[in-house]
């Protein structure tokens, strides 16, 4: 009995040290190019989230599965393979179901098979560890990369554009900001007279952008690490 | 005459306005994890030149008188990656056996440039952007060209910023990004779009 709760505990484990501790992106800074690239909107963050998580569970499940029986000097080009056919199906659903989004993110579809989150979780986790595991670790490590997508992607998206944007999915309109907005600009209307609140910042959304958030979310990780360096609360 | 046009037509382009690292994002990992010393940005930009001008000569002869011929269009991303791999492989024995002096310098970035993605993705927008085989080999040349230029001035600016005065949160890889950011914005500048909104006003 208490030998099924440890187990059960280790595969939380498994699952939440994905989100926080060692979330792929912002802190151990793999899979930087989706990251910074396709998080212009918040629909094209999700989508690559999703896109590259649904590949990381498939190819750990496989490579878990496959461990004992893939010789230890090819088993770089045969993890390659394994998640270059998963990337394959996930881009052709894409084309099929959600096509503007796969314009959109156009070649960082394919480009998921360099992700280095991938082929490292597959090197340094699932040849070792059984499927259950893997699939765990898998859906932490996805639901980090995929939660970190949307928080560069919301204050981008946000701050450059005011507005939220899902029309890669078939809805129809824009989602502007609960204030009157016109062309990426907030106004509030104060004792009768509009008065203009803020203006889109464009420059966020283009490439500088992705370079000046990441900057200062990753000095802002590193601040709070430093501060509770000490007292080990993370 | 034609040619030279397309040639200079592509390499500004590539160069200047679709920059590879600071407008495309590609290839990001090496240009933050090693852009720390001059002398290893050198061996990197030059391995990763090399190599996507090969592999984009490779792939577009693969995609175009083998998938293409046989409808198979569908194995793309397969191909691409196995051939560059194998391709990086390749390049790695014959340099260790014909040129043993450029393999010392190059040698230990050569297993890293397979998952760089400025590689697989030069080879997918060839074929997206529906380029010719001279178009291609150009795009691949001068996209190694671009990612080298890009990574060289990040280079000499993280030198010179060990020596200065930063906040300490933003030491290391959070400066870099911000310093990154600033050389995007001057690169930026060059966007035919952006250069429209000017001239319009």
């Amino acid at each position: 009995m208490s030998n099924m709760i440890k187990q059960e505990n280790s595969l939380l484990k498994e699952f939440t040290k994905g989100i926080i501790k060692e979330n792929p992106s912002l802190i151990i800074l793999l899979g930087l190019c989706p990251t910074l690239a396709v998080t212009t909107s918040i629909a094209n963050g999700i989508g690559m989230g999703i896109a590259a998580s649904a590949v990381l569970i498939c190819s750990n499940i496989m490579i878990s599965l496959l461990k004992n029986y893939i010789p230890e000097q090819v088993r770089i080009p045969a993890y390659i393979v394994v998640i270059a056919s998963f990337v394959t199906i996930v881009e052709m659903l894409m084309k099929a179901y959600v096509p503007l989004l796969a314009k959109t993110l156009g070649i960082f579809v394919p480009l998921i098979v360099v992700n280095c989150i991938i082929l490292g979780r597959a090197e340094a986790f699932a040849n070792k560890k059984n499927v259950l595991e893997s699939i765990m670790d898998a859906l932490g490590m996805g639901l980090g990369f995929t939660l970190s997508l949307l928080l560069i992607s919301m204050i981008r998206e946000i701050f450059g554009y005011c507005w939220i944007d899902f029309r890669n999915y078939g809805v129809k309109e824009v989602l502007t900001l609960p204030v009157i907005t016109k062309d990426s600009e907030l106004i509030i209307e104060l004792f009768g007279k509009k008065i203009e609140f803020y203006k889109g910042i464009f420059v966020l959304a283009m490439a500088p952008g992705a370079f000046f958030v990441i900057g200062l979310i990753l000095a802002v990780i590193n601040y709070f690490k430093s501060k509770f360096e000490d007292k080990e609360i993370l | 005459m034609d040619l030279l046009l397309r040639f200079l037509e592509i390499s500004i382009g590539t160069i200047f306005i679709n920059n590879f690292v600071l407008s495309k994002f590609l290839g990001l990992c090496p240009f933050i994890g090693v852009s720390k010393k001059l002398d290893s940005v050198l061996g990197m930009g030059l391995a990763v030149m090399f190599v996507m001008t090969l592999s984009s000569f490779v792939t577009f002869i693969i995609y175009k008188y083998v998938l293409e011929k046989f409808a198979l269009e569908y194995l793309r991303i397969v191909t691409f990656i196995l051939v560059i791999a194998a391709l990086v492989q390749l390049v790695e024995i014959i340099l260790k056996k014909i040129m043993p002096p450029l393999y010392d310098a190059l040698g230990i970035y050569l297993p890293l440039i397979t998952t760089n993605c400025a590689v697989l993705g030069v080879a997918e927008l060839n074929i997206n952007l529906g380029y010719n085989l001279f178009d291609s080999i150009v795009h691949g040349f001068m996209g190694g060209v671009s990612f080298l230029f890009a990574m060289f001035i990040m280079a000499t600016i993280r030198e010179k910023l060990e020596f200065s005065d930063i906040p300490k949160p933003f030491k290391g890889v959070p400066i870099a990004f911000i310093t990154a950011g600033l050389m995007a914005l001057a690169f930026f500048a060059a966007d035919k779009n952006i250069l429209s909104i000017f001239v319009q006003k």
